[in-house]
């Protein structure tokens, strides 16, 4: 029986998409295959987004092409293609419209404008556009935001979007420029309470004259990765990404581990309902990312980084090409960064509409070409990350904290550098064990919403008064995996450590404000969909636990609720909570969790 | 390199490295298991083997976490036991275990997980399960994915662990993953060279030999009529170990035992199903 036998043949649309990731295809005699180890696998989320792109969907004879060239099995393609939302197998109309329906857009009618699109376009039908409910499309404070594929053509998000401007962005043959609605052309929404330290290049044109030099780099040349370190350490700094772990043990650790293939890894995947800020520093001030990450190279010995951007995020992506080739042009990355004795390259990724891929394992996993399942840990990342090899994962907004650590001269003379550093001046900012600001996504019923730049510890009810949300509005925070806030936890001081004690959590930064009258039941039924349609479905507790509170809370909306149904949905918070694999199923139950603490739902 | 960790209140000692399952089970703990087989590698998704171990936020998985010195583990506890009675559960009310290994309906029952917490009133949709029509591809092999509880055991044994040829894969995500060829091709258009192997290791019966499919949809299957002799397989020269299970003097069914250190539990098509010699009448004519 022939191991290999041929099923389908791909197009020559389909033979172009895959050269122009895989390069021209290359005789071989009986490829073996190999799930482990196949040394391109790592290639086979590019190659299925340039077919995505290019052709519209991913077809049997792609697959066949794509699995004898990488030597990856077909239905192992098949696998890792069915898992992302935005990796289609079969035909698609030439345009998808994505429109968000979590939270901000809810609110501001996403739903609605589905159901125009549908009746308008036949979403499928005559009109060649089909229609697909999103989730948070990370563009809240512009609610609400609708994303656009189309094949052959470009990828743009539009936002404060209405059926007419999605209709005729469509009509526009200018693909650069759709329409005034772009987010090219968003309003930035950039606020700071206090000084502004990570939001001052906001408004700038991200190019390298506006950033200056790569400063903070050559400070860490200068004085040598263990005086990084150092400064890490004395800087206190933790995670903005959500577990808040403290950035310098995670640093020392690759670079004091036994091997000696290292990695860095910016996780740009930034899924979780409510937040933004990612997007909003990748897009004004990409260059505080890259300069960061060399340093990271540097410190911990990595030649390789990656930054993984979520697909949704067209923008950024562009915007981070772009920066990333001024850097090397300037010779501030690639070989010998700033004549440094190393060298430092960086790749970009695209997710492909998948919330756990943010979840730094499933992220590794999606770069190698897996599926984005998660890992169990331990072994964790620092001693075996991606590609088996130790790796530095660190959220954007953490990394855009270093140069300001390492640097506070914000745009320093060279005499000026390597005198001092910021350490000092970063911890005088925060709390006992919260250092610095915080980018809080604020987002909802509210006048102002935006990002804001914050001291950690600055009391939740001056965010909100900044904003211009009312007292009696309800918030969420910590998006869909967070928590709500009881009405006399408003004043709560937005730290690791007192949200922590208030059984809150700071999460990912999302602040999202509720109208007091809104519908807090569709909301409710709304994130517990959202945790059943992003569950990777790998462990038991999460896979139908997620579908069974889904169940519940629908059930509890229309009968009510009684003392069953609760002792149930306990049930279901315990299993999730306690043993699943990873954060996804562990908070899936939160937001249900408090709704019936603070009384919202009962 | 051994190491001291104390189980429900007993110090014992154990080698470095050894899961806490085989430690838990040296000193006579029975924990329950799905994903977890003795020829392959812990995959740990089912999540019914939690323990709670001293310090750890959340429960821990036996089968995969390894000992190390100093570690509390709880192998029974209260939170432990809940959990372990939700996720079978949360199995039983999704999935068709009505032809499990006994072990696991015994734990079913031994933790009193009742599935039909789950279900609906009138006014609603039923609870969400894994149904899907069964899949009779060939005359060897059924696959019944409404049994199934997605333990990735088959993808594991038709991949690196056995076959190497990855005939098979986890497709779709959240509760719609399934077990699938590339675009659902029926299996004798797709990679599959009908080793068996993916039969050997499923739990729950999800994939069965034809024969077997059909005495059971038949009503005729019947154990206790059954017999089961170990034989080496006839084909080649490795010296696979054979478990034919005949009722009626039929073959219905082709196991190895997973622990004989020549096939571990796997074999190829030959021995699998290249059974049908066995009653064939010696030609006396020619
Ligand atoms: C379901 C899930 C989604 C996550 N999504 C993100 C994300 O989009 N961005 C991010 O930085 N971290 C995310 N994380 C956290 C990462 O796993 C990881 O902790 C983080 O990238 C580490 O960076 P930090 O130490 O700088 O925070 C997610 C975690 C889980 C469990
Ligand atoms: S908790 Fe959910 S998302 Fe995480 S591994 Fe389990 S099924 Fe996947
Ligand atoms: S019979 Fe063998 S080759 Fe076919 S799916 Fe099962 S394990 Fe894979
Ligand atoms: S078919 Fe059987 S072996 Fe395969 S995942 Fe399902 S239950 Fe496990
Ligand atoms: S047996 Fe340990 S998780 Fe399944």
């Amino acid at each position: 029986m022939e191991l290999l036998s041929r099923t389908a043949q791909a197009t020559a649309e389909e033979l172009s998409a895959i050269a122009g990731v895989l390069g021209e295809r290359t005789e071989q005699s009986s490829p073996r295959l190999k799930r482990r180890g196949a040394s391109r696998r790592t290639l086979l989320l590019p190659v299925l987004h340039a077919l995505r792109d290019e052709v519209g969907y991913i077809s049997e004879g792609a697959v066949q092409e794509i699995s004898e060239q990488l030597e990856v099995a077909r239905a192992d393609i098949y696998g890792v293609a069915s898992f992302y939302a935005l990796l289609p197998t079969e035909p698609q109309p030439s345009t998808t419209v994505h429109v968000c329906v979590d939270m901000a857009c809810r609110f501001t009618g996403g739903q609605r404008l589905v159901d125009d699109l549908r009746e308008t376009t036949g979403d499928g039908g005559e009109g060649d556009i089909a229609i697909h409910e999103s989730p948070c499309l990370g563009q809240c404070e512009n609610a609400p935001a609708a994303y656009i594929e189309r094949t052959g053509d470009s990828r743009f998000s539009l936002t404060g979007t209405t059926t007419k401007k999605i209709l005729e962005s469509l009509k526009s043959t200018d693909a650069s420029s759709p329409d005034a609605s772009d987010a090219t052309n968003q309003p930035l929404r950039a606020y700071s309470i206090g000084e502004a330290q990570l939001l001052r290049r906001i408004g700038i044109p991200p190019k390298l004259a506006s950033y200056g030099d790569f400063y903070a780099l050559r400070a860490a040349l200068e004085n040598g990765p263990e005086w990084v370190l150092e400064n890490l350490e004395a800087s206190q700094l933790r995670g903005r990404g959500g577990a808040a772990f403290p950035t310098a043990i995670k640093w020392r650790g690759v670079a004091e581990a036994r091997e000696s293939v290292r990695y860095v890894v910016a996780n740009a995947d930034e899924s979780e309902p409510g937040t933004f800020k990612d997007r909003l520093l990748l897009e004004n001030d990409p260059f505080s990312l890259i300069e960061a990450m060399v340093i990271a190279g540097f410190v911990t010995g990595a030649q390789k980084g990656y930054i993984y951007v979520r697909d949704e995020y067209p923008l950024a992506c562009a915007r981070i090409e772009q920066a990333c080739s001024e850097a090397v042009t300037a010779g501030l990355l690639g070989n010998q960064p700033a004549g440094g004795d190393f060298s430092f390259h960086i790749e970009l990724r695209r997710g492909a509409g998948a919330y756990i891929c943010g979840e730094e394992t499933a992220l590794f996993n999606s770069i190698e070409g897996y599926r984005g399942e998660p890992r169990s840990k331990p072994p964790f990342p620092t001693e075996s990350g991606l590609f088996g090899k130790p790796t530095l994962v660190n959220n954007v907004e953490t990394f855009a904290n270093v140069p300001l650590i390492l640097n506070p001269k914000k745009t320093g003379a060279e005499e000026t550098v390597a005198q001092e550093t910021g350490a000092e001046e970063f911890i005088q900012v925060g709390t006992e064990q919260s250092k610095g600001t915080r980018l809080f996504c604020v987002s909802g019923a509210c006048e102002y919403p935006g990002t804001y730049e914050a001291p950690l510890g600055t009391p939740l009810s001056d965010l909100l008064e900044e904003a211009g949300a009312t007292e009696s509005a309800r918030v969420l925070l910590g998006g869909a995996a967070g928590a709500f806030v009881s009405q006399d936890q408003h004043d709560v001081p937005l730290s690791f450590e007192d949200t922590s004690a208030a059984s809150l959590t700071l999460g990912s930064g999302a602040v999202i404000v509720i109208d007091p009258k809104a519908d807090m039941s569709d909301l409710l039924g709304r994130i517990t969909d959202f945790f059943a349609d992003e569950s990777c479905g790998q462990c038991v507790p999460c896979r139908v636990g997620t579908v069974r509170q889904k169940e519940s809370v629908a059930r509890i909306r229309t009968n009510g609720s009684d003392p069953t149904e609760l002792a149930l949905l306990d049930d279901l918070d315990a299993v999730m909570t306690d043993a699943s694999i990873c954060g996804l199923g562990q908070t899936a139950a939160s937001a249900i969790r408090s709704a019936r603490h603070t009384k919202i739902f009962k | 390199m051994t190491a001291t960790i104390k189980i429900n209140g007993e110090e014992c000692s154990v080698s470095e490295g050894t899961t806490l399952l085989s430690a838990c089970r040296e000193q006579g703990i029975d924990i329950p298991t799905i994903c977890n087989a003795e020829n392959l590698s812990p995959v740990n998704t089912c999540r019914v083997c939690v323990v709670e171990m001293e310090g750890s936020r959340t429960l821990v998985p036996s089968c995969s976490r390894q000992a190390a010195e100093g570690m509390v583990i709880a192998t029974h506890s209260d939170r432990v036991r809940r959990s372990r009675r939700m996720v079978l559960e949360l199995l039983a009310s999704s999935v068709d275990l009505s032809r499990s290994e006994a072990d696991l309906l015994g734990w079913i029952d031994e933790y009193e997980a009742d599935s039909s917490r789950h279900s609906s009133g009138d006014n609603l949709d039923p609870p969400a399960t894994v149904a899907q029509p069964v899949k009779l591809q060939d005359s060897l092999y059924v696959r019944d994915y409404s049994r199934c509880v997605l333990c990735y055991k088959c993808v594991q044994a038709c991949g690196e662990e056995a076959q190497n040829t990855f005939a098979i894969s986890v497709a779709d995500r959240g509760f719609a993953a399934t077990i699938s060829t590339e675009f659902d091709t029926a299996l004798p258009d797709s990679a599959c060279v009908y080793c068996g192997n993916c039969i050997g290791v499923c739990p729950t019966g999800a994939l069965i030999f034809t024969t077997e499919f059909e005495l059971r949809e038949a009503g005729e299957w019947n154990e206790e009529q059954q017999k089961v002799t170990r034989t080496v397989c006839p084909y080649c020269g490795v010296g696979c170990n054979l478990e034919l299970r005949t009722q009626d003097e039929t073959i219905v069914r082709v196991t190895s035992p997973s622990d004989h250190e020549v096939s571990h539990g796997h074999l190829c098509i030959k021995g699998r199903f290249g059974t049908g010699f066995v009653k064939t009448e010696p030609d006396t004519e020619s």
